[in-house]
């Protein structure tokens, strides 16, 4: 059995090999890519909507809506990156009901890189909104606790690899067994559970990852009124 | 019994232990932190979706300590690094 698609090879030419998670990887950058261009390609500002485009801007209008609802700032600048996280997430979980695919985030190398994308995008936008003043929050209540924040922040980094990759390795490895115990109809509900788990992991992997680029964003505006506005920060260490 | 089939044993029911109680602690959290969630969206039915939603965000990160105790018990059962060790010892 396979845990993870790494170990399942699809091509190999001599010393070269192709393996599953980089190839459906690929399966879903050419399906999002060729699907969104040719979406695009026709957009009409007039009341008759193609159906697709109407599919288009629901997904763009809820996930702006989403992210004002979090940050309480304009969308524009965090759309592209956490709608892309959610987009190939959702994407990637979703085709699982395919015969034949293996979802590439079930592998720890793919939800390894999205953290590390998390993890590189936190001080990214800390810095381009607040300058390096950013910089000081790690040090924020004495000198001493910098070693404590450096190793909060990657934990959390950690943390959402392993839930994104722990659930839906979970989901694969149980419909693997549950079809050599009693293979007739449970493996199915089995499978819509799966689904499920996979559209929230996607939904809580953007959302988490909005909530740490909003708390690192508005340090500022926090301190100056202190203990009313808590309720999102609250999140931010996990 | 020899070394392989010791380190196969206390795999075995290591990882099953580690199921089992890893998964006691986030179980119980997850029921009051939504059994909580469900009262307060019978008191505000307006706040449902900020309930909702900081409820899944919450829940995902209970239950990050579950997940941990699966992964461990996963690479314990399909690809222990011990045994791993083992079988190539003594297959030479």
């Amino acid at each position: 059995m396979h845990i993870t698609p790494d170990t399942l090879i699809i091509f190999q030419w001599g010393s070269v090999s192709l393996n599953g998670t980089i190839f459906f990887t690929w399966c879903i950058m050419v399906l999002m890519v060729v699907g969104s261009w040719l979406i695009t390609r026709k957009l009409s500002t007039e009341t008759h909507l193609s159906k697709w485009q109407n599919l288009i801007e629901v997904l763009v209008t809820g996930i702006r809506d989403e992210i004002r609802d979090i940050s309480s700032q304009d969308p524009g600048r965090y759309l592209s990156f956490v709608g892309t996280l959610f987009l190939f997430i959702a994407v990637s979980n979703l085709l699982g009901i395919v015969p034949g695919y293996v979802p590439p985030t079930g592998s720890f190398s793919t939800t390894a890189a999205l953290a590390i994308c998390v993890f590189v995008a936190i001080p990214f936008y800390g810095i381009s909104q607040k300058g390096l003043s950013y910089l000081k929050q790690y040090i924020e209540p004495s000198m001493f606790m910098l070693p404590f924040n450096i190793i909060g922040e990657i934990s959390r980094t950690f943390a959402l690899a392993v839930r994104l990759f722990g659930n839906i390795m979970s989901g694969t490895i149980i419909a693997a067994i549950l079809l050599s115990i009693a293979p007739l109809i449970f493996p199915v509900l089995m499978q819509i559970l799966g689904l499920l788990i996979g559209l929230i992991q996607a939904y809580i992997f953007a959302i988490l990852a909005m909530v740490y680029i909003a708390a690192a964003t508005r340090v500022q505006r926090m301190k100056k009124e202190t203990g009313r506005q808590n309720e999102k920060g609250d999140l931010s260490d996990g | 019994m020899d070394n392989v089939s010791i380190i196969g044993a206390i795999s075995i029911i290591a990882s099953g232990l580690t199921m089992a109680i890893g998964s006691i602690a986030p179980a119980l959290g997850e029921g009051r932190a939504l059994a909580q969630a469900l009262s307060s969206i019978a008191q505000q039915p307006d706040e449902t979706n900020t309930i909702t939603r900081t409820l899944f965000v919450g829940m995902a990160m209970v239950e990050s300590t579950a997940i941990y105790c699966f992964v461990v018990s996963m690479i314990l059962i399909f690809a222990n690094p011990f045994w791993e060790y083992a079988v190539s010892k003594a297959g030479g």
